[in-house]
C-alpha cells in the first residue's frame, strides 16, 4: 500500500527531493507548476503592457474578463487604478494611459 | 497521464509561446463555458486531473462539471484551485512547517505538524466554495475571476479544531477577533498580504478546523498542503491555505482582504439592482442554498421514456429538507428522493425517477433547507458577482 502510495505521488509530483521509497517520516514536497500558457493578444502599446502587468499574474487574468461596449476604456482604467492603488503596482503615469489604451483595443 | 510537451502539441501552444497563435490555437483542448468568453484550456497539473484553467499565475483551476455527478465527496485531483497572490510555496518541508499562534494569548505557541497531529483528531465532511463560483452567469457581467459552476467541492477533512489550538495558547480577555495568514504571499511587498479574520465566538465554535487530512489522504499542494483552514458552511475566501500564522486580536481586523474586498451588499438578500451600488456592505459569510442537476446538461437529447434525474444540493450549514424538480420550466413541482445525510455541511445527493414525453423539456431544480431558506427564480444580482444561486435550469429534447 506505501508503495502504492510513494508511485502515485512520484508520478504526480515532478520531483520529490531525497525520497527513499517507504520512508516512514514526511519527505519535502517540491511542486512544478506548468508553464504559462496564455500570453498577450498583439496590439498597440503591447511591450508597456508587458512590462507593466507580467511581474505579478499571468495574460489570462485580462484575456478571460467579459468583452462588449460596457467594457472598454472605463472599465479597464478602473482595473488599472485597482492594480496600482489597491495592490501597489509600480507603474509610472506616463504608462497608465497606454495600458488603457491596449486593453480598451485589444479586447 | 499527458505531459506538458503533449499536451502544448495537441493545444497548438508551440505557435502561441513564440507569438503567432491566438484562441483558437486552444481549438483542441478546451472547453467553453457557457457565457460570452467562455473559452479556456483544459490543463494537467501534478497532482490533478485535467481541469479547466482559469489563470496561471497563480494558479486558478475550475472543476469540470461532470465530476459532480460522480458522487458526494469530489476527489481530490479534481478539486478547484483558487489563490490570490503569485508568490505560491512550492517547496515544502512537512517536517520543518510550523504554525504560530500569537496575540492576544497568554503563551504564544508555535506547533509543529507532528505536535498538530498528535491533539484529538476530528473529520468533518464539508462543502468549500469559491465567493467567485458562477460569476461568469453574472447579468450583467462583473469583473473578476469569470467562473462556471466548478468553482466548488465537498471533501471530508482531517484536522484539529482550531478551539484546542487556540485553547492551548490560552485566549485573553478582550479578544475580538482571529486572524489567519498562510505561507503563500504576494510577489511586491506593497501589495497586502492575504489575511483572514473571523470573530472570536466564530473561530471557538469547536467546528471551524485546522486540515491536514482530505479524503483520506494528505491535502494536495495546491488545496493547502500541509495545512489549511476549513469553515464550514463559509465561503471559500475564509479557507486560508498553507496556514501557517493565527493571531488572536482585540480589534476588528481592518487588511484589505476583509475591510475592502470580500464585501456583500448590506441588504436581507446580499443583492442590489442590477447595475447599482450597494449602500453598506458586509464581510461575505455562510453560503446560499443550491442545487444542481448533475446527469443532465443543457441542450441534451434524451430518449423520451422513463429515466432518473438525479444531482446535489448544498447550504451554509442548516442542511438540506428538501429538493424539489419541475419537469414543466417551473410550474408543477415534485420532491425528489435525497440520497446519504453526510452531515449539514456535505453535498446532499438526491435524484428522482420521471418520464419524458417526446419534445421539449425545461427542467428545474430547488432546494429548501432546515430553515425553510430556498433559491429565487430570478438571479440575485451583486458588484462582485457573488452568492449566485438562482435556481437552475437545463433545457433538453426527448426524440
Amino acid at each position: 500500500m506505501a508503495r502504492c502510495f510513494f508511485a502515485a505521488l512520484l508520478l504526480a509530483f515532478a520531483v520529490i527531493a531525497g525520497l527513499a521509497p517507504g520512508s516512514a517520516t514526511a519527505a519535502p514536497v517540491s511542486y512544478t507548476l506548468p508553464d504559462e500558457t496564455a500570453a498577450f493578444k498583439p496590439g498597440p502599446n503591447l511591450e508597456v503592457v508587458q512590462n507593466n502587468c507580467t511581474g505579478c499574474h499571468s495574460a489570462d487574468y485580462i484575456n478571460t474578463q467579459p468583452r462588449g461596449p460596457k467594457f472598454k476604456k472605463d472599465f479597464w482604467q478602473a482595473e488599472v487604478t485597482k492594480m496600482i492603488k489597491v495592490y501597489g503596482a509600480p507603474i509610472d503615469d506616463a504608462d497608465i494611459g497606454r495600458i488603457v489604451d491596449y486593453l480598451a483595443a485589444t479586447y | 497521464m499527458i505531459d506538458r510537451r503533449e499536451m502544448m502539441k495537441r493545444a497548438g501552444l508551440t505557435a502561441l509561446a513564440t507569438g503567432f497563435g491566438s484562441a483558437t490555437a486552444f481549438a483542441l483542448d478546451t472547453v467553453t463555458l457557457p457565457f460570452d468568453n467562455g473559452e479556456r484550456p483544459l490543463v494537467k497539473y501534478p497532482q490533478k486531473r485535467p481541469m479547466i484553467g482559469l489563470t496561471s499565475r497563480p494558479p486558478q483551476l475550475e472543476t469540470p462539471f461532470s465530476i459532480f455527478n460522480d458522487g458526494a465527496i469530489t476527489p481530490n485531483n479534481a478539486f478547484f484551485v483558487r489563490y490570490h497572490l503569485a508568490d505560491v510555496p512550492l517547496n515544502i518541508d512537512p517536517d520543518k512547517f510550523t504554525l504560530e499562534i500569537k496575540g492576544k494569548v497568554d503563551r504564544p505557541t508555535k506547533l509543529s505538524l507532528k505536535e498538530i497531529k498528535k491533539l484529538p483528531a476530528i473529520e468533518l465532511i464539508a462543502v468549500n466554495q469559491c465567493s467567485g463560483n458562477s460569476r461568469g452567469f453574472s447579468n450583467p457581467r462583473v469583473a473578476g475571476g469569470q467562473l462556471a459552476n466548478g468553482a466548488m467541492g465537498n471533501a471530508r477533512w482531517r484536522g484539529v479544531t482550531l478551539k484546542a489550538v487556540l485553547d492551548k495558547a490560552g485566549v485573553q480577555q478582550g479578544a475580538r477577533q482571529v486572524t489567519f495568514g498562510g505561507m503563500d504571499g504576494p510577489v511586491s511587498d506593497k501589495t497586502p498580504d492575504f489575511v483572514k479574520a473571523l470573530d472570536i465566538d466564530h473561530a471557538k465554535d469547536g467546528e471551524v478546523m485546522l486540515a491536514y487530512g482530505m479524503n483520506g489522504e494528505d491535502l494536495p499542494v495546491l488545496n493547502g498542503f500541509p495545512l489549511r483552514l476549513i469553515v464550514p458552511g463559509y465561503y471559500g475566501t475564509y479557507w486560508v491555505k498553507h496556514l501557517n500564522e493565527i493571531t488572536v486580536i482585540d480589534s476588528v481586523f481592518d487588511g484589505f482582504w476583509m475591510k475592502t474586498a470580500y464585501r456583500i451588499p448590506d441588504t436581507p438578500c446580499g443583492c442590489v439592482e442590477p447595475g447599482t451600488a450597494p449602500k453598506a456592505t458586509i464581510p461575505i459569510n455562510r453560503f446560499t442554498v443550491r442545487s444542481f442537476i448533475t446527469n443532465v446538461t443543457d441542450g441534451a437529447k434524451l430518449k423520451p421514456g422513463a429515466t432518473t434525474l438525479k444531482g446535489i444540493a448544498f447550504d451554509g450549514g442548516k442542511g438540506i429538507k428538501e429538493v424539489t424538480v419541475s419537469l414543466d420550466g417551473g410550474k408543477a413541482w415534485t420532491p425528489a428522493k435525497l440520497g446519504k445525510d453526510l452531515g449539514k455541511y456535505s453535498f446532499r445527493e438526491w435524484k428522482l425517477p420521471v418520464k419524458f414525453s417526446a419534445g421539449n423539456h425545461e427542467l428545474k431544480v430547488r432546494a429548501t433547507n432546515n430553515a425553510g431558506d430556498t433559491q429565487p427564480a430570478e438571479p440575485l444580482w451583486n458588484p462582485a458577482g457573488y452568492l449566485r444561486n438562482v435556481i437552475e435550469t437545463v433545457r433538453v429534447t426527448a426524440a
